[in-house]
């Protein structure tokens, strides 16, 4: 790029990149750290995702796509397809407005709006499940309103994808606001007094200068959007053939239909998606580093 | 025309920034806003931008009332202290920002960008990103960037704060040759005595909220209205209850008229100047070196002292004792 431009004399980075090497790992502490972690990866992360990937394959191939060709196991698929979709696409939405609210407008119950977005992190998702069920169930406050508008929630794909929605929303703004904070509002003030609207500073400066954040913040509730048990498996009622998502499919065939090939087929898809979703925002990460 | 403000008032929460400022600023003129930090400058300039809402008070720009006007309407220009540079744009893009949200066609947004690169020398510089210049470069692409869109004024917060002395001298220089060609109405924020002095058509001398003074840099500096005006535009000293300027002291050897007699405690040369502290009046004098010598002049030496005739002297403010 720069050998376009007429040359200027900038610095030359020294070979050795500015960022300071890690240290070694030679001393005595660094061992025991070193062992320590290699003790937590391999008996916390390795050794149960080979167990995983051998009983998957360990039937055969046949059994492993029979598994994953069952009509149930393809609507979980469908299923979980759906909402994590449905609540990636609020989440990014939800997301993007949440975060500028809390890092460019100062307004009364800031504090309040910024611990409510965090919640879900603290608490189990099975409790933000029964939050849910209480506010928006058959007898809750919001229900029976909702349902004279002809949306049932619970038991259904709204309440599935709002719950959704709430445990894997933090993973959108907290990418976010440290960036919007960090660039400042002065960008967008410029923007204004050379005529620019809302709409148009929004598209053409805040958005350009949070994407990779918003990237690597969908990405990661993406993975969890996928991956989310608890609370969905309040809301939805865990009707096989009708709410049951992929991860809900796991548990039931573990559970009650002690079918455990079909089990590690599903769980071994799920672990693979996670898995790109991850790479990919280390990617994007090492990317927006650069 | 040019910029009305009337009754202007602003307070964050208890403290009052801004207290009843009436101003008026010429068409064409390049208006300074001095005056120590935190005394409201850039709340007064981001009034006027509209980026910043006053408690009271009305702002007119070209005779139109802006008060309830938002930021992009006003059709000003404002060049913020750290650049505000778009970092994900080009040069070219930063520039041609303002005309392209304005849908101009592409042939005249590319003519008058390149105009405007050429007039603040960014020409070869067009496709980089703002990351890859230096913070003068940065300021003048802001710059252009504001003079893009023709505004009816250009306000500027401390535009050259950032940049070190000499970078900075350039600039200023840059900026009163650059306004005497486009004479847009310019409002420049600074804490510089000496960068208004130099660059600006009117001085507003700003103090805790308050205008001390307006006028053009030779009245503020041979008139000024009071005691803080004259000791914010250079150094200052008292010798028998006036505030006059060191370099106003005439100093001799021998009793002369009026003058007072002092004690030279003192005696430091900073390159060309010389400075005289008189001990028991508790003033000094400031001396070119070739005064000095012609004097003689040496510590503990007895001489006679008085403001030379005709110069700038005010009461001074009574001492807290
Ligand atoms: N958003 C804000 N909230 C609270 N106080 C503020 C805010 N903006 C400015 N102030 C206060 O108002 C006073 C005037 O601020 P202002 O930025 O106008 O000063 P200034 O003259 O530009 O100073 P400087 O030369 O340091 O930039 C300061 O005491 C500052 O602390
Ligand atoms: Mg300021």
């Amino acid at each position: 790029m720069a050998d376009t431009v007429a040359p200027v004399t900038r610095p030359v980075p020294a070979p050795h990149s500015a960022r300071e090497p890690a240290r070694a790992a030679r001393t005595p502490g660094s061992l025991v750290l070193r062992g320590v972690a290699m003790v937590y990866v391999g008996l916390l992360v390795l050794l149960p995702v080979a167990v995983i990937l051998y009983r998957t394959f360990q039937p055969g191939l046949n059994v492993f796509f029979a598994a994953l060709d069952s009509p149930e196991a393809l609507h979980a698929f469908q299923m979980t397809g759906i909402v994590a979709l449905s609540a990636v696409v609020i989440n990014t939405v939800f997301g993007v407005a949440v975060a500028v609210l809390l890092a460019r407008y100062r307004f009364w119950g800031r504090r309040l709006l910024s611990a409510f977005v965090d919640l879900p992190v603290s608490v189990s998702p099975i409790v933000v499940g029964l939050a849910l069920v209480l506010v928006f169930g058959p007898t809750g406050w919001l229900g029976p309103f909702v349902e004279h508008h002809g949306v049932t929630m619970i038991g259904a794909k709204p309440g599935m994808i709002v719950a959704t929605v709430f445990v894997s929303l933090p993973l959108v703004v907290r990418a976010l606001v440290p960036v919007l904070e960090q660039s400042g509002m002065e960008q967008e003030q410029a923007a204004a007094s050379l005529g620019a609207s809302a709409v148009t500073r929004l598209r053409r400066i805040t958005l350009p200068t949070i994407r990779a954040a918003l990237t690597y913040g969908v990405v990661l509730s993406l993975a969890r959007c996928i991956g989310e048990y608890g609370a969905v498996l309040v809301v939805s009622n865990n009707i096989e053939g009708q709410t049951e998502t992929a991860p809900l499919r796991v548990g039931n065939l573990v559970e009650n239909e002690l079918n455990y090939n079909a089990a590690y087929a599903i769980t071994f898809v799920l672990i693979i998606v996670a898995f790109a979703a991850i790479l990919l925002s280390a990617w994007i990460r090492r990317r927006r580093r650069s | 025309m040019g910029i009305q403000v009337h009754g202007i008032g602003k307070r964050f929460g208890d403290f009052v920034a801004l207290e009843n400022i009436d101003l008026s600023m010429r068409t064409g003129a390049l208006t300074a806003l001095l005056g120590p930090s935190g005394g409201g400058k850039s709340t007064l300039l981001r009034i006027i931008a509209g980026l910043e809402k006053p408690d009271t008070g009305t702002v007119e720009i070209d005779g139109a009332d802006a008060t309830r006007l938002a930021p992009r309407h006003r059709n000003v220009g404002f060049v913020f202290q750290h650049y505000a540079a778009f970092t994900h744009l080009s040069v070219y893009r930063n520039v041609a920002f303002g005309l392209e949200i304005r849908k101009r066609p592409r042939a005249e947004i590319r003519k008058r960008v390149n105009e405007l690169l050429e007039l603040v020398h960014l020409e070869q510089f067009a496709d980089r990103l703002p990351a890859q210049l230096s913070g003068g470069q940065r300021q003048r692409m802001a710059l252009a960037r504001a003079l893009a869109v023709e505004p009816k004024v250009l306000l500027l917060d401390e535009p050259f704060g950032a940049l070190d002395a000499k970078v900075r001298k350039e600039l200023r220089d840059w900026l009163r040759r650059l306004h005497d060609e486009v004479h847009v109405t310019t409002v420049f924020v600074t804490h510089d005595q000496e960068e208004a002095l130099e660059v600006s058509d009117e001085i507003v001398v700003i103090n805790d909220g308050r205008v001390e003074q307006v006028g053009k840099p030779d009245e503020l500096y041979d008139r000024p209205a009071n005691p803080f005006v004259m000791s914010f535009l250079g150094p200052v000293t008292t010798l028998d209850g006036q505030l006059v300027r060191p370099h106003d002291i005439e100093v001799f050897t021998d009793p002369v008229g009026d003058a007072v007699p002092a004690k030279v405690t003192r005696l430091q040369r900073i390159g060309f100047e010389v400075r005289a502290e008189l001990g028991d009046t508790g003033g000094w004098a400031q001396l070119t070196r070739g005064q000095s010598e012609a004097l003689n002049l040496a510590e503990g030496a007895n001489v006679w002292v008085r403001p030379a005739p005709g110069t700038t002297r005010i009461p001074a403010p009574r001492q807290p004792t």
